[in-house]
């Protein structure tokens, strides 16, 4: 299988998962304060902030880009609920 | 008993600006959370100018009747331009359905993040609308006149906004400067003595957002305002810059952050066990450079006081035993309190000792998680009384915790199977 590392910076944490996970889905697991609201892409509450690596994540779909937009996040914002790390490496910290 | 008689009709705030809003004299439990002996008003506003009216906010659904009624003492419906939402909540929107049914052809106004809690208010009617989300610094022209925008969320739901009105130098703030305070002399130099009723209102409602409350002012300071025109409470004409002004002391933490990083060790104890371990976790962390530890054992402290102190905090420890498979009351009322202050950036770690089956920890972490702490570090249980080397472990424990404080924790590598084991 093929695998991705996902780095949470405000838990000094590296991770390494399956292409292809969701952000959300570590991020609870070694404690970063990336959580969750509704985990179904609709409170934005899970924005995250990308510091690298963002061509190694899903592109975002048409629900989340609607959320980002509402919730006037920044270029490099995503939803961790949403967004899957594909291969690779990422960096990201609580939005 | 002249401050609870309603005004009849509209009132004048200034040229083509009325208040149209309602009296609830009533009330006396705001949204479960605020005690409201005074009762309350939701005030909305009509301003006009050449090419027709604006309505800033409604009112709560069982008031629309008042509402509508002074409404119609200023407006024809035909000639609503504008609907301004500067804030969601049920007690500003409960008249909109009805609004929007008559006067369907005024454009809606409000911020990006008011759109899901729009749809979900208007549902199926949501698309029959003209609906225009707005920024800072985008206007709304009523001919003569406009209305400019403010985003200032989380002051104090994600949606809120406020409008400034140029010609009449007027600020609509909706919820911020409001106060649950139902005076029908509506305006702040003939009401009654509204200062704890406004210092109530800003503790409870927005509090838990003083770093937003802080970025809304620093934003809506610079503007030349003459009356602030809250969605609660008197009408602040008579020196409006003294309430922004007690609003921007309000927003400091209670307690000032000294030079070094903060964390606070807070337990409770049955026989000792986790008291001992609290104490290794304190004495550890006072090793790290930087930082300055405190232990506390909850059964013998004010939680109210203690909030201050984890305001100003860097970070918290908690330690609970597990009794009936479960962490103890004193532990669960702080962490139910922790909602009334900002906990944005803080550490959170979880501790305690146990004679089966251990729970109270992972409870803890839990609901840290769900205030939206980072937890760096998996949570430290031991059984019944800590060893010698669970104490040191105890003190590695609040040395790693004061490292993540400090920034310089050592870089944690796992695989997802680790991770998901905690």
């Amino acid at each position: 299988m093929e695998k991705a590392t996902l780095t949470f910076t405000d838990v000094a944490t590296t991770v390494t998962v399956p292409a292809g996970t969701r952000i959300i889905e570590m991020s609870e697991k070694v404690g970063s304060g990336i959580t969750y609201g509704c985990r179904e892409g609709e409170c934005g509450t899970c924005l995250t902030h990308v510091i690298e690596g963002a061509e190694n994540l899903s592109e975002p779909s048409a629900l989340e880009l609607r959320v980002l937009a509402e919730n006037m996040a920044g270029r490099k914002d995503r939803l961790a609920c949403q967004c899957r790390i594909l291969g690779g490496a990422a960096k990201v910290r609580p939005g | 008993m002249r401050s609870l008689i309603g005004p009849d009709g509209p009132v004048a705030l200034a040229e083509g600006v009325h208040w149209i809003g309602a009296l609830d004299p009533d009330l006396r439990s705001f949204d479960v959370i605020v005690r409201t002996a005074n009762g309350t008003s939701y005030n909305a506003y009509a301003v006009r100018g050449s090419g027709g009216v604006a309505i800033i906010d409604t009112v709560k659904a069982e008031f629309a009747g008042a509402f509508f009624a002074r409404l119609e003492a200023v407006a024809r419906y035909d000639e609503i331009r504008f609907i301004v939402l500067n804030h969601l909540e049920p007690d500003h929107t409960g008249a909109l359905p009805e609004l929007l049914r008559r006067a369907p052809q005024a454009q809606v106004l409000l911020s990006p993040r008011g759109l899901p809690l729009l749809r979900a208010l208007l549902r199926d009617d949501f698309g029959r609308y003209d609906i225009r989300p707005v920024t800072t610094g985008e206007t709304a022209s009523l001919g003569d006149c406009a209305l400019e925008f403010f985003t200032t969320p989380y002051v104090h739901w994600p949606d809120t906004q406020c409008t400034w009105f140029a010609r009449q130098r007027i600020l609509f703030t909706c919820d911020l400067f409001g106060s649950h305070f139902c005076d029908a002399r509506l305006f702040n130099d003939e009401a009654g003595d509204f200062r704890l009723a406004f210092e109530h209102y800003f503790d409870r409602i927005m509090r838990p957002f003083r770093s937003f409350v802080t970025e809304a002012l620093d934003l809506l300071e610079p503007l030349d305002f003459a009356l602030i025109a809250p969605s609660h409470g008197p009408i602040l004409r008579t020196n409006p810059r003294d309430y922004l002004q007690r609003t921007r002391a309000l927003a400091k933490a209670r307690l000032g952050a000294g030079p070094e990083k903060a964390l606070l060790v807070i337990y409770v104890s049955a026989y000792g066990a986790t008291a001992g371990l609290a104490q290794a976790i304190h004495d550890g962390a006072e090793q790290e450079p930087g930082v300055r530890a405190a232990l506390f054992d909850l059964e013998g402290a004010e939680i109210a006081p203690l909030l201050d102190l984890i305001e100003a905090a860097d970070g918290i420890a908690l330690g609970s035993p597990t009794i009936n498979g479960d962490a103890v009351r004193r532990i669960w009322d702080l962490m139910a309190a922790l909602a009334e202050i900002e906990l944005r950036g803080k550490l959170g770690a979880a501790f305690g000792s146990y004679g089966w089956s251990g729970e109270a920890v992972r409870m803890i972490e839990t609901r840290l998680q769900g205030l939206k702490l980072r937890l760096p570090e998996p949570g430290l249980r031991v059984r019944l009384h800590p060893s010698a080397e669970e104490l040191a472990e105890g003190q590695d424990f609040g040395r790693r915790l004061a490292a993540h404080l400090c920034g310089r924790a050592p870089a944690r590598v796992l695989d997802a199977p680790e991770a998901a084991a905690g």
